[in-house]
């Protein structure tokens, strides 16, 4: 690809994205539940939820394809609440890419530029610096079922990119793409942000995709969004149980606080009991939530707090051991590095557990 | 069912399929496929070659000409007939689209109440023969009929909406518009929602988002919609004969035949002719198809949006389309009364209405119900038989050959039915029985007629069905011990049932009310059809009440078992989705 000379081509001043309070139901199913953003200019900002979520209607709504309930959204300080779709200037990319087959590939990126009556030879040379922006000069006159998946998506991109959007929309555009594809594109596409400075909404439910090319990420479910922050935000520092579970393993302990002289503890479901450090403070229902790689069995580090358990089967992944413990009622996955010649727990043997409580988080649902 | 014999057929014994691996296939399978080879060649190959040979030789010395082709090029009637048939057929298109393209489109946008009842009844008018249509339209548009009559009344005018050839096309037109309207609909349910918004988010609105996307997107359906009801109208010989046009060329094909004799050779250039134009039709749809599988549906998609219309929209929406469907029912409707009138001229309604004609009809022409659904059912039968094994033997054998069946059974479309009529009667006239009569004066040759007529489309379903099925299923069904043949009954058949029935449900109705190719070979009327039943009351106006009366009954008993077999597919399919 040969970015430095077409790069010029394209105007890109950065804007931001504002979405205010928004709604939307479909009859009794309230799909977006009051959303509050802030997507600053030139950032490259995931939507990351499971399916159902929400992540797509909202996509979809500042791209004019659903209409809010209440709320508004801005883009640039304009606010595009009730505009059409064509008269909003957000380009997006369908997660089917959508290349209409009657078309060839030049004629679908020059789609955009003629709807806006842009001079004939203006459209040339914008669809040929954006062919050329996503490599695909050579097949601009091939017909969308002739490409391989990795190139419709290209191409897609480039009909997107050709009309200069103020924001840039990704619906789950890796989602029909194979496992090594996906690597190579999101890289691509990360790589063509990066040039553009082009503020950038991605869709996607694959944790790994929106920690590796956001600079941050919202967590949505069940319509509401969860948290904001960047990828190891999220990842060290979870709000709640949801994010703790979405991002990574999570081991979860329920059980409740009890005072005794002065002294608070937590009784984990199943009868084991552990001290709360005096200047830790645990809301109300909280539960006890490690990471697999903050805990270890047998004495465990300086500062930790011992648990007992019983192991119920082990993983070998590689470098690491994988544990799988009961404590109490709960099951707890625990990793231990793996040394050659180390014997392994049997299942059903009794096993102390060193968990250290810094990295620990307490969190209601 | 049939079709287990028949595949079951297919296969040999295992031990002695070991001699035979060098032929790609057991023997079950090639004596399968010799059988079916022999069937398309008696019944269809020989009877149209030989209509094609007639056509090019010299009566009497068999020697090779082309005397009899600059015969028809200078002879004023068929020239004249050959631009009046070009002329309805393009016409029958043109008025065809304007009836289909609203209500496809008005169904397919637009959250619309009662689409589905719209796209049912849109179905209609097949299941009624045109010619039937056509003297209720002639009571009802005609010089003197209910809407010029009212028209008079009220401003003095009359519209020659039945004059000659308007009358042909407006028939043809309301009878085969669905093809049209189902092809068409289809494409536009199959464009995906999200080639509609990519536009949207380009900056493309209205009417360009239509021209430019939307249009071009659903073309191929309508070209194929377009392209067989020119087809059609370009073969079609009874309804011209009934409206008493007869400078066409299909009926001059028939009248040549049956005035002049079968040893006319004008009857076959102009069937040669005829060939000659469904295949060039088919050709320039098949042109303009090639390499536009537009069907976009993918993942996640579902067919356009449908919108919700403005007030004022809907008002102009329901007008249309109530204005479209009492057009395209009025045949049905007209029918009706006068199946029930006593008299019906020079009035804008009957004068008084009566069950007479009922009563006669089922004293009568009872027969013609029967002969009907024997000869329908036979059809149908022979045909879902035939497409399922060829469906098997190209889908699932490697026989050398094999797709040569599918393609001769296909090549059936482009054999207009009064050519296959006047190629039976001149193939089969000199094979006779022990006892001295000919051949194509059974009865049976009328079913094989039908079945030939509407193999191509039985086929289709089968190769549907069997397409559907992936091929794991059946080795996972090997694998676990059955042979192919146990294989082919327990997995293959059930699971391409819906299909097969759907094959049998269109052969049987499309059969039960065809004429073309029947016509010709009617020989009494104690072997005659419904459609042939129709054809002789509706010619003499006395006939006219009771004729109506069993058009009634043929539309009534298609419809029904249509529905039936609509709603056995739906409870299978149901079945099968519960059991996934």
């Amino acid at each position: 690809m040969n970015q430095s000379l077409s790069i010029s081509e394209f105007d890109t001043k950065a804007v931001d994205v504002d979405i205010r309070n928004v709604n939307l139901s479909y009859g009794a199913n309230h799909v977006l539940k009051g959303i509050n953003l802030h997507i600053r200019p030139g950032e490259f900002f995931a939507f990351l939820g499971p399916s159902g979520c929400g992540k797509t209607t909202l996509l979809r709504l500042i791209a004019g394809f659903n209409q809010a309930d209440g709320g508004e959204v801005l883009v640039g300080g304009r606010d595009v609440s009730h505009l059409p779709p064509w008269k909003r200037d957000v380009g997006m990319v369908f997660q089917s890419y959508a290349l209409w087959p009657h078309m060839t590939v030049k004629r679908n990126v020059a789609f955009g530029l003629e709807e806006r009556k842009v001079p004939r030879a203006e459209i040339e040379k914008r669809v040929a610096a954006a062919l050329e922006l996503v490599g695909l000069a050579h097949l601009a006159d091939r017909r969308p079922s002739q490409l391989s998946g990795g190139q419709q998506q290209r191409v897609a991109v480039a009909r997107t990119i050709a009309i200069e959007p103020k924001v840039l929309l990704l619906d789950e555009p890796l989602s029909n793409l194979d496992a090594k594809m996906r690597v190579q594109v999101r890289r691509e596409l990360r790589d063509l942000q990066q040039r553009l400075g082009l503020t950038t909404i991605f869709v996607t439910h694959d944790q790994e995709e929106a920690n590796t090319i956001c600079d941050r990420i919202a967590v949505m479910n069940d319509g509401i969004v969860q948290q904001v922050g960047t990828p190891m935000e999220l990842y060290e520092k979870p709000a709640n149980l949801f994010v703790a579970n979405f991002l990574g393993t999570a081991n979860i302990l329920p059980g409740r606080v009890v005072r005794e002289g002065g002294e608070r503890f937590f009784d984990i479901d199943g009868g084991v009991r552990l001290p709360i450090p005096a200047h830790v403070a645990v809301p109300e229902g909280a539960k006890l939530v490690f990471r697999p790689q903050h805990a270890s069995l047998g004495k465990g580090g300086q500062g930790d707090v011992q648990l007992p358990g019983t192991v119920v089967h082990s993983e070998f992944l590689g470098s690491t051991l994988r544990y799988v413990v009961k404590i109490g009622v709960a099951e707890v996955s625990i990793d231990t590095p793996f040394h050659s010649g180390e014997a392994l727990h049997e299942p059903g043997s009794p096993v102390e557990i060193g968990l250290s409580l810094r990295s620990a988080l307490w969190l209601a649902a | 069912m049939a079709g287990a014999t028949t595949a079951g057929r297919a296969h040999a014994p295992s031990a002695s399929s070991k001699y035979f691996r060098k032929l790609s296939a057991t023997p079950g399978q090639i004596a399968l496929a010799l059988g079916i080879a022999v069937f398309l060649a008696f019944f269809l190959i020989v009877p149209v070659g030989t209509v094609i040979y007639v056509a090019f030789t010299e009566k009497g010395t068999g020697e090779f000409t082309l005397v009899n082709f600059l015969d028809f090029a200078q002879t004023d009637l068929f020239i004249r007939s050959f631009w009046n048939s070009f002329y309805v057929s393009a016409m029958s298109v043109v008025v065809a689209s304007v009836l289909a393209l609203p209500l496809a489109y008005i169904t397919t946008r637009f959250e619309f109440r009662g689409a589905m009842l719209i796209q049912t009844l849109g179905f209609l008018p097949l299941i009624m023969p045109p010619f039937v249509g056509a003297v209720a339209m002639l009571l009802l548009f005609g010089r003197n009929g209910t809407v010029n009559l009212l028209l008079n009344d009220w401003f003095g005018i009359k519209i020659p909406f039945m004059e000659g050839l308007n009358g042909v096309i407006f028939v043809q037109a309301v009878h085969y518009f669905p093809f049209i309207l189902i092809n068409l609909s289809a494409a536009l349910r199959n464009i995906d929602r999200a080639m509609e918004e990519a536009a949207q988010n380009l900056g493309s609105s209205g009417f360009r988002l239509f021209r430019r996307i939307v249009f071009p997107l659903a073309m191929p359906g309508y070209i194929a919609g377009a392209s067989l009801v020119f087809v059609k109208v370009f073969d079609d010989l009874a309804t011209p004969l009934l409206l008493n046009v007869k400078d066409m060329l299909a009926p001059q094909a028939y009248l040549r035949v049956t005035s002049i004799g079968i040893a006319d050779p004008m009857g076959y250039v102009i069937s040669v002719v005829l060939i000659c134009m469904s295949i060039l039709a088919m050709w320039i749809s098949a042109r303009a198809m090639r390499g536009k599988d537009y069907a976009t549906v993918q993942r996640g998609g579902g067919g356009l949006a449908k919108r919700q219309m403005r007030p004022w929209e809907s008002v102009l929406a329901y007008g249309a389309v109530l204005l479209i469907l009492l057009l395209v029912l009025a045949p049905h409707i007209g029918l009706l009364l006068l199946s029930f009138a006593t008299i019906w001229s020079f009035s804008p309604l009957p004068d008084s209405f009566t069950v007479a004609h009922y009563g006669r009809v089922f004293g009568e022409s009872f027969v013609y119900v029967k002969n009907t659904l024997i000869y329908a059912s036979i059809a149908g039968l022979i045909d879902v038989v035939l497409g399922t094994a060829i469906a098997y033997l190209v889908l699932r054998t490697k026989l050398i050959g094999r797709e040569w069946l599918d393609w001769a059974a296909t090549a059936a479309l482009a054999i207009p039915g009064v050519v296959l009529g006047i190629g039976y009667l001149r193939t089969f006239y000199g094979v006779q029985l022990p006892d001295g009569t000919p051949l194509a004066t059974l009865w049976i040759m009328i079913v094989l007629a039908l079945a030939i007529r509407r193999l191509p489309y039985a086929l289709r379903a089968c190769y549907a069905a069997l397409q559907q099925i992936s091929v794991s299923l059946e080795e996972a069904a090997e694998n676990l011990g059955a042979t192919k043949v146990r294989t082919v009954r327990r997995v293959v058949l059930p699971l391409m049932a819906g299909g097969i029935l759907a094959g049998f449900v269109t052969s049987f109705a499309t059969a039960a009310v065809e004429l073309s190719a029947t016509l010709m070979l009617v020989q009494s009327n104690a072997d005659a059809p419904l459609a042939y039943g129709l054809y002789v009351f509706m010619q003499s106006a006395a006939g006219r009440g009771p004729g109506a009366a069993l058009g009634v009954i043929a539309v009534l008993l298609v419809a029904l078992c249509t529905f039936a077999s609509h709603l056995i597919i739906e409870k299978s399919q149901k079945a099968k989705a519960a059991g996934r």
